[in-house]
């Protein structure tokens, strides 16, 4: 008998305590970042990779990874603004950007802010400069209030090891008219960690969207990433972030918004690349009246795996969310979504409301969808419905009854079935975008 | 030459339950058939299976259109040949607005006579909706809502008369077009189906309905009777005025002494 010895795939991301204090060395970072950069990678080494026996596992395998590839950092990622579609440069709407902040590879590329936006206070900056030079205000807030480096073992990692990221910081009662546009462009393998940071303050208003994206590459890629929201009182802010990554690519990030008194988050959230997904999305409403509205859309094919793992959190009386998860899953491709919503004890007056439709496109697909409540309170109104059903042939034959071929009908009545989410996307030319992917998919050119 | 729509000899189940037992039936270009007959007899199976709606099996008999078989053609080939069905029920498509929908349907047509075609222009297409929509008195935010989505009963049959104008048929099938409409809209949509009747393109249409009062505006010349599966009885309008009075109840008496 020939005995073959087998490489022994990696467990876990191949990083070390040496990478953190490099990392930090590079950047030029304050003491206190430092310090907690390798407080969170103490924590990281403490826990355990989680597995199938951890209920926000249990649905979701991750062990086509390889940590060899997407666990530890490229070394040749030099990129440069050209490696930046043209598409995701131009301006959101009309021929002017509020901001933008341009990363290839985990490094920045590009920033801009609008002079007036400026002037009113306004910071939009990439948080590496932001830990510098507005210390005072990222320290207080960088993963101390939203994700925490205690949320889970890539939370720890994240917050010990993040490369790049954003800090929007807009100070009381200003509104932000033109919106910011940061994107995220992979052209190597290996692993980038980027942050989201904004802040609203009292009052104040702003727009943003993200772009997550990589072009076709030879090997696998991670994507550890942490969303942070805060949203101050009676600040409103709509936050789009769309993620598109190569099939090569395996992410974990966690995203949270605190929402206060009477403060307003409308969040969309778009998954359609990457071989593996899983997010954590949660909205806190901590004070009273505060409200949001939190759309989910994704389209699975090919072998890919979203997981969704959403929470609404009342913890204030007269709250509002209302969440809206609408997915297809075509070839092979698995999805699942997993909802809560919960509150405090006393709570009343709350109004919480869930919702995941699923629209299956394959036999061989799958597609999971578990709401739940867990609620402490009795003057409440929270409901949830979780649907799924596959491609209906009436309406397909409707289409078809008025001249239009079976292939262009189905395409609209799967498009139709996005188009509810699709018009809460502020800007025409991201719709168009979103449009164009969906359809690429529906008709089966991006499976590979 | 006038196109025609010849049903011969037509069975027709679903579920392997026979509903359709033998039809014969053909209308022209130009022509307008009424058929009538009581609930479950089988109208509305016959409107479904001449546009292929899959969810009827055809066992025997053939349908043949303007020189073509439609049993060998698609949906949406019987369409474009110039086949049009105004639906009973028709279904509602979310995110599909009426606009985009016909526009497509449109440009369907025009690719399939010329695959080079980049269809209708934007300002050719606003206009043509603009017009028919006038026609038929709808407004035009009309145009921007999503297909059947929360249309009331009357706006569903409108909107099925607005396809018809715009997509231009030879030969239309109108399925209870008159049930859920007031007589106003009645009115107003007979008036339209009467105007493509007066145009060049001369339609040719079966008014499938339980009631006269449709028939009023749209005057047959001729009216069947379809009772179990089959046509039973075939006259002119006066057939039609018989069975507002007396009913259906002759029709099943004289069946079951034949």
């Amino acid at each position: 008998m020939v005995m073959t010895a087998r490489k022994a795939r990696a467990s876990a991301p191949l990083f070390t305590q040496a990478d953190v204090e490099a990392l930090s060395e590079r950047n030029n970072e304050p003491k206190w970042l430092r310090e907690s950069r390798l407080a969170a990678w103490e924590l990281y080494e403490g826990l355990p990779m989680p597995d199938k026996s951890d209920e926000a596992w249990r649905r979701t395998d991750y062990r086509a990874v390889h940590w060899e590839e997407a666990g530890r950092f490229a070394s040749n990622g030099v990129g440069t603004i050209d490696d930046v579609p043209p598409a995701n440069r131009e301006p959101l709407i009309g021929d002017h950007q509020g901001g933008t902040l341009f990363f290839v590879n985990g490094k920045l590329v590009g920033s801009e802010i609008a002079p007036e936006l400026r002037k009113q206070g306004i910071i939009f900056t990439d948080l590496v400069t932001a830990c510098r030079e507005h210390s005072d205000l990222v320290r207080e807030r960088l993963m101390t209030k939203a994700v925490k480096p205690g949320d889970g073992k890539f939370a720890a990692l994240h917050a010990a090891l993040w490369t790049h990221g954003v800090f929007l910081y807009v100070p009381r009662g200003a509104a932000a008219e033109l919106p910011f546009h940061v994107v995220m462009v992979n052209t190597h393998e290996g692993a980038t960690m980027g942050h989201i940071l904004a802040a609203l303050e009292e009052n104040a208003q702003a727009t943003m969207l993200v772009d997550y994206l990589s072009p076709d590459l030879e090997l696998q890629s991670g994507y550890i990433g942490a969303t942070e929201l805060l949203v101050g009182r009676a600040a409103t802010l709509h936050y789009v972030g769309l993620q598109d990554w190569n099939r090569k690519t395996f992410e974990f990030s966690h995203q949270r918004a605190i929402i206060e008194r009477d403060g307003n988050l409308d969040w969309i959230v778009g998954t359609m690349g990457g071989q593996f997904v899983k997010l954590f999305i949660e909205a806190d409403l901590v004070g009273q009246g505060a409200g949001a509205r939190v759309s989910g859309m994704f389209f699975a094919d090919g072998t890919q795996t979203f997981d969704h793992d959403t929470q609404q959190n009342h913890n204030g009386p007269l709250t509002r969310s209302d969440l809206l998860f609408k997915g297809a899953a075509k070839d092979e491709a698995r999805s699942v979504w997993q909802g809560m919503i919960k509150s405090l004890p006393q709570m009343q007056k709350i109004d919480g409301f869930q919702a995941s439709r699923n629209l299956l496109l394959s036999e061989n697909a799958r597609m999971d969808a578990i709401p739940g409540l867990e609620i402490e309170a009795d003057d409440v109104r929270c409901t949830h419905a979780a649907t799924f059903g596959t491609l209906e042939e009436q309406p397909v034959f409707y289409l078809m009854s008025r001249g239009i071929p079976r292939p262009e009908a189905e395409l609209m009545v799967i498009e139709g079935f996005f188009e509810e989410l699709l018009d809460r996307v502020p800007f025409e030319r991201v719709r168009e975008r979103l449009r164009a992917g969906l359809e690429a998919k529906i008709v089966g050119t991006t499976a590979r | 030459m006038v196109a025609a729509l010849e049903i011969k000899n037509l069975h027709v189940s679903v579920e392997d339950k026979p509903i359709l037992r033998g039809v014969n039936l053909t209308v022209k270009q130009g022509e307008v058939h009424a058929l009538m007959g009581p609930n479950g007899s089988g109208k509305s199976t016959l409107a479904n299976v001449l546009l292929g709606n899959p969810a009827y099996e055809v066992t025997a008999g053939e349908i043949i259109f303007d020189g073509h078989d439609l049993m060998e053609m698609e949906a949406d080939e019987r369409s474009r040949a110039g086949l049009f069905l105004a639906f009973q029920y028709p279904v509602s498509i979310p995110g599909v607005t009426v606009a985009n929908f016909l526009r497509l349907a449109i440009n369907a047509r025009m690719k399939a006579v010329d695959p080079e075609s980049k269809g209708i222009s934007i300002s050719d297409f606003r206009k043509l909706m603009r017009e028919k929509m006038d026609m038929l008195q709808m407004d035009h935010s009309f145009a921007g809502r999503y297909l059947n989505e929360g249309f009331s009963g009357g706006e569903k049959k409108r909107a099925e008369i607005l396809q018809m104008a715009v997509l231009n048929p030879k030969i239309a099938i109108l399925d209870e077009t008159d049930s859920g409409l007031d007589i106003d809209a009645l009115r107003v949509v007979s008036e339209g189906v009467n105007r493509l009747r007066s145009n060049d393109s001369n339609l040719g249409v079966l008014v499938i309905t339980h009631y006269q009062r449709i028939l009023n505006y749209i005057k047959p010349e001729f009216v069947h009777v379809m009772y179990q599966g089959q046509i039973v009885e075939s006259g002119g309008a006066d057939l039609a005025l018989r069975l507002e009075e007396a009913g259906y109840d002759w029709i099943r008496e004289k069946v079951s002494v034949e």
